[in-house]
């Protein structure tokens, strides 16, 4: 299989030797401690609730319905009382509505998940979402208006210090090509392209033995962030260009996360609702490790269970430190896109201190979407979204490759980031005016 | 040479002539009131009544679409004048301002994070909701600032913005620009606003903010004329209502309440 690669792209420190030969461990659910399960943990409406206070409940039972088209089911990550349905602390909204559990002594069932006739539904009654992070619902992804003809498993991990996937892909190699399998069936898709990054050769390895009982393709992908990034995967393997504001679908292709593919085959085979995943812990904690959580543990705990903070904590990030969020708050629960936890202290950080654009043009450069970063930053700054909107902002991944290039430390992605929202509302004005 | 001259002399006199006799021949009829009328606003064009600036409505106001005081900008006097051109009556016009309805500034409203972003109020609010405890308060980022065309405003060394009612128009454009809808627009002669805008329960606004309105209706009760409501723990004073008395400022426990 030829190797094409992608534009633009950096190659940070990847870190990942503290956690990456640590098998996962799994953190047990502590009698008494509180869960709080957000009922939007998913790209889309926020699922209704389907409990009220001082109601028992069932690891596994549904909690959460979906509520319309793009939505995803959420169930009850573990037996116990509902205590409140408040509002938690979120780290991209700042609050969401929630159900706290208080987890009982017994723990040892979870209820199975409804697997019916149509594979798509048994996706949609797990709670499936894309667990690379960006949280889509799985089964609108999983149902197709077109044709596809390439199923492409992301096992990239591009972002620094993760190592969740990695360690999934060496102890669930089988499970995970069986949950591809049962897609690709399930889709009619002929194609089945597996990419894993080059520095994890052991990975590699382990699915260079199936490749031949599997019928699939094995892509070494060349060490380079945002390798991972869904158009990135799909021009660096098929060479496919997607075009400007649109889904992979367009080039007849579904990228979908190891992770995903092991919820896919655990609903299917093993009736298992999607309540717990894979979150690395790593940075400044005295013992990183990998580790298998329930949906709804505070991040707090998580920490303590890793044996707490190692000095004096400075900034703690949800996610990679690519694309991750700082939280300002502890108490912020693990949700099903969480796959890392980090945690830096003042002399792990960068200084910050921004100064003015040299013109250098390195964000040009290192951009992979072809943006010109360096312009886009000034509209930024002067709140020009008019301007914004023509230079394409909407087409950024938000991957951060021009921030973490800049020598002047310009806070370019994080700009364009929060500029989105006002740039959708010129946008949105001029489709108006366009139509009347 | 002269070949070269004579030509250049003859197209250009033929497409003279062709201008003319087109501008006699197309000749629009403008009403010449639009020209005087537009000679009165204040050719700021701020956008501030909602049309693309001072000209748009001048053709609105003598087309009778739009009153003759239309402009948020213009002086009282020179409303007058333009009703007087077009032979209409004017109600009354009292002076209207923006105001700040938050006194929440760094001494008051704890943040619960550094911020690194640009400047500016919406990039800041889309990050876990501000970085403020209170979710409705000032962000201190200033963009209603930059958005004043007027010079009227400026952040204090507290990080709240300040409006110089003498220079204030009540264009309104500080009203859009901000993200949490803190700025409003009355009339000059009501000073007393209740300077929040918290809906938060008592207690989580104590947390927040030292100056929030806990909705304790201290105020409600005191009014003489029950211009006060109490709504989502939040008081509001009607300004139509209100005579000005300031008996609402002095009962206030957290002193939200602020006499501009
Ligand atoms: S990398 Fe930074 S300094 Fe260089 S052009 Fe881009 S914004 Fe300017
Ligand atoms: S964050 Fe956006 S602009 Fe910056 S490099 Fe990535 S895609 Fe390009
Ligand atoms: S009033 Fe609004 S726009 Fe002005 S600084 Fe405060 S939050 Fe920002
Ligand atoms: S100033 Fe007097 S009249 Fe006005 S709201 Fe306060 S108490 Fe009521």
């Amino acid at each position: 299989m030829p190797f094409f690669g992608f534009r633009g792209g950096v190659h940070p420190d990847y870190n990942k030797g503290a956690t990456s030969g640590k098998p996962i461990e799994v953190m047990p659910v502590k009698e008494g401690a509180l869960y709080g399960v957000p009922l939007a943990q998913h790209i889309g409406a926020p699922a209704k609730p389907l409990v009220a206070k001082n109601q028992e409940v069932k690891a596994g039972e549904l909690i959460g319905q979906a509520a319309g088209f793009i939505s995803a089911n959420i169930h009850a990550p573990v037996s116990g009382r509902v205590v409140a349905l408040q509002s938690l602390p979120h780290p991209v909204s700042g609050k969401t509505a929630g159900i706290i559990i208080e987890a009982s002594g017994e723990q040892d069932e979870i209820l199975p998940v409804n697997v019916s006739e149509k594979f798509q539904e048994t996706v949609l009654n797990a709670g499936i979402v894309g667990l690379g992070g960006a949280t889509f619902p799985s089964n609108v992804k999983l149902s197709p208006p077109k044709k596809v003809d390439t199923l492409l498993l992301n096992g990239a991990e591009c972002e620094p210090y993760l190592t969740c996937d990695h360690r999934l892909m060496l102890e669930k190699t089988e499970e995970i090509i069986k949950g591809a399998d049962l897609i690709r069936r399930a889709l009619n898709i002929e194609n089945l392209i597996i990419g894993i990054e080059e520095n994890k050769a052991d990975a590699l390895e382990a699915f260079g033995k199936f490749a031949s009982s599997y019928k699939f393709e094995l892509v070494p992908l060349e060490v380079k962030y945002p390798q991972g990034g869904e158009k990135q995967l799909i021009k660096a393997c098929l060479n496919r260009t997607v075009p400007e504001g649109m889904l992979p679908l367009e080039v007849g292709v579904i990228v979908h996360n190891v992770g995903t593919c092991l919820a896919v085959y655990d609903a299917v085979e093993n009736k298992k609702p999607l309540i717990e995943r894979v979150v690395t812990v790593t940075g400044a904690v005295k013992e990183p490790k990998n580790l298998l959580v329930r949906v709804g543990t505070p991040v707090q705990d998580i920490i303590d269970y890793c044996g707490g903070f190692l000095g004096e904590p400075r900034k703690v990030v949800m996610g990679g430190p690519m694309m991750g969020f700082a939280l300002s708050n502890l108490d912020v629960p693990m949700m099903k896109g969480t796959s890392g936890i980090l945690v830096f202290r003042e002399e792990d950080l960068p200084d910050l201190k921004q100064c003015n654009c040299i013109r250098c043009g390195r964000c040009v450069d290192v951009c992979p979407m072809g943006l010109i970063p360096s312009v886009m930053d000034r509209f930024v700054v002067r709140e020009m979204y008019e301007s914004l909107a023509d230079w394409h902002v909407m087409n950024c991944i938000e991957c951060g490759c021009c921030s973490y290039d800049c020598p002047s430390r310009r806070n370019l992605a994080g700009g364009f980031k929060t500029s989105k929202r006002e740039v959708m509302k010129v946008l949105k004005a001029r489709e108006a005016e366009k139509n009347g | 040479m002269t070949a070269a001259i004579l030509t250049m002399l003859s197209t250009g006199f033929v497409a003279g002539l062709g201008l003319m006799i087109a501008s006699k021949k197309f000749h629009v009829e403008k009403d010449p009131r639009i020209e005087q009328v537009g000679n009165l606003l204040p050719a700021a064009n701020c956008g501030g009544c909602g049309f693309p600036g001072c000209a748009a409505l001048a053709e609105s106001i003598v087309q009778g679409k739009s009153a003759p005081n239309a402009c948020p900008v213009l002086g009282a006097e020179s409303a007058k004048e333009i009703a007087a051109l077009l032979g209409l009556e004017l109600g009354s016009n009292v002076k209207k301002v923006a105001r700040v309805r938050c006194k929440g500034g760094r001494t008051e409203a704890p943040e619960k994070y550094d911020y690194y972003g640009p400047k500016d109020c919406h990039s800041v609010n889309m990050l876990a909701g501000g970085n403020k405890l209170c979710s409705y308060g000032c962000l201190g980022e200033g963009s209603c600032v930059k958005a004043c065309g007027f010079d009227a405003m400026y952040m204090d060394e507290n990080r709240l913005p300040v409006i110089i009612e003498e220079k204030c128009t009540s264009c309104g454009m500080c009203v859009k620009a901000c993200p949490r809808s803190i700025i409003t627009i009355i009339e000059q002669d009501k000073p007393f606003v209740v300077a929040c805008m918290s809906k938060d329960k008592g207690g989580d606004v104590k947390k927040a903010c030292s100056v929030g309105c806990i909705g304790c209706k201290l105020c409600a009760k005191n009014c003489p004329v029950t211009a006060i409501q109490v709504d989502n723990f939040l008081a509001v004073i009607d300004p139509d209502i209100c005579i000005n008395c300031g008996k609402c400022e002095e009962v206030c426990p957290t002193k939200a309440i602020k006499k501009f």
